[in-house]
């Protein structure tokens, strides 16, 4: 009789757990992202919300004091002319990215990435921008290299102090996608068994070595960055693929379906505050 | 392709204060590229400051200076609306000049 019981129960858990996202916990997007939001802001009682979106100098003064110096005249602003340069320039076919985007590519970058129901899929700006590319006949640009990082600063710049605007559509596929890049996002990995959240939830504010960790809440907000440690410009796809080397993991192609998981996760996370980027980082 | 030198010059009372920014490579020749070969060093040998014909500042530089060098300094004397010459000359040659209104 016990054991029917205990079948039973297990029946009823396996039933309740058959959701469409799958998991017992069903994702609730709007709490998780609530909650998240709660645990920076009581982790750092002083720091105003918005300023989040400005990393490591949120946190530490005497970081931010030499960043505003360095602001006064900042290291990417030759990318950022150079990108809107790049995106001036019309292809073979006498197109131009603006062709591709609303707005003409001006102040979106806010809305990306987004949930593609056609394709099922997340669209990163970078994604965007190649897909661009090829749809005219060109070659598609590496995801870690100079070029995409101008283009991206150039279309940051046009949208900065616009909050992110994230949205997950009522679609089974959508709320996958963010549980996915949720779950890489606390995932250990590497030899280090570092997961991205042990830096930069749990530690943010703190060293290593001469680093201070940048809190997740914001973190895409000021990208691309101009690394003094790259000496030039990264996108998102370059910070992720170091990262992930730098806790000795090995890195994903970039563009792969889970760091455009990871990204939708985190730019959705960071909703409301506004676009820092392009931005300057040690 | 734009200028290499980026300047701002505000006349601050006896001083003017002089901020610049500048796209080199500085290539030290110590650094190998992706297929192992060494870079040669491409470096800025010297960057001059004149106003009013006069050199305010000169820097004798060597590889020892970091890509796309951020300088500041101030000079006694300049007013609002002196122009002041900034340029370079590197160990291949290359050369850039650009003349900014102090503000």
């Amino acid at each position: 009789m016990a054991l029917a019981a205990i079948l039973a129960a297990l029946a009823a858990s396996m039933l309740s757990s058959a959701q469409p996202a799958g998991g017992a916990d069903r994702p609730d997007p709007v709490t998780e992202a609530a909650a998240f939001r709660n645990y920076f802001v009581k982790k750092f009682p002083d720091v105003k919300l918005e300023e989040f979106a400005n990393g490591p100098y949120a946190l530490n003064e005497d970081m931010r004091r030499q960043w505003q110096e360095i602001d006064q005249f900042p290291p990417y602003e030759f990318s950022l002319e150079k990108g809107k340069e790049l995106f001036a320039t019309p292809f073979a076919n006498g197109k131009t990215y603006a062709d591709c985007f609303p707005a003409a590519g001006v102040g979106i970058r806010q809305n990306y990435p987004y949930f593609d129901a056609s394709e099922g899929k997340v669209v990163t700006l970078e994604l965007a921008l190649n897909r661009c590319r090829e749809a005219n006949g060109e070659t598609a640009l590496p995801y870690v290299g100079d070029a995409m990082a101008a283009l991206t600063a150039y279309m940051a710049f046009t949208s900065r102090g616009k909050p992110f605007d994230i949205k997950i559509p009522d679609d089974a596929r959508a709320l996958k996608a963010y549980q996915n890049g949720k779950r890489y996002f606390y995932t250990r990995r590497g030899q280090l068994n570092f997961s991205c959240a042990t830096c930069h939830v749990q530690y943010p504010g703190e060293h290593m070595r001469a680093e201070v960790l940048a809190p997740a809440l914001g973190i895409l907000n000021a990208m691309p960055i101009y690394r003094s440690e790259w000496g030039g410009m990264g996108t998102i796809s370059r910070r992720f693929t170091t990262c992930n080397s730098q806790i000795r993991g090995l890195p994903l192609e970039p563009q792969s379906e889970e760091y455009r998981d990871l990204e939708y996760y985190l730019s959705y996370l960071s909703n409301g505050l506004p676009i820092s980027g392009p931005g300057t980082r040690p | 392709m734009a200028s290499s030198i980026r300047v701002r010059a505000i006349a601050n009372g006896e001083t003017t204060d002089v901020q610049t920014l500048i796209q080199h490579p500085m290539d030290s020749g110590f650094v190998k590229d992706d297929k192992g070969e060494f870079i040669p060093a491409h470096f800025i040998q010297e960057l001059t400051f004149e106003h009013d014909g006069k050199k305010v500042f000169v820097a004798d530089w060597g590889t020892a200076v970091s890509k796309d060098p951020y300088v500041k300094f101030s000079f006694k004397g300049g007013n609002k609306g002196d122009d002041l010459k900034v340029s370079w000359i590197d160990n291949k040659g290359e050369s850039d000049t650009a003349t900014v209104k102090i503000q």
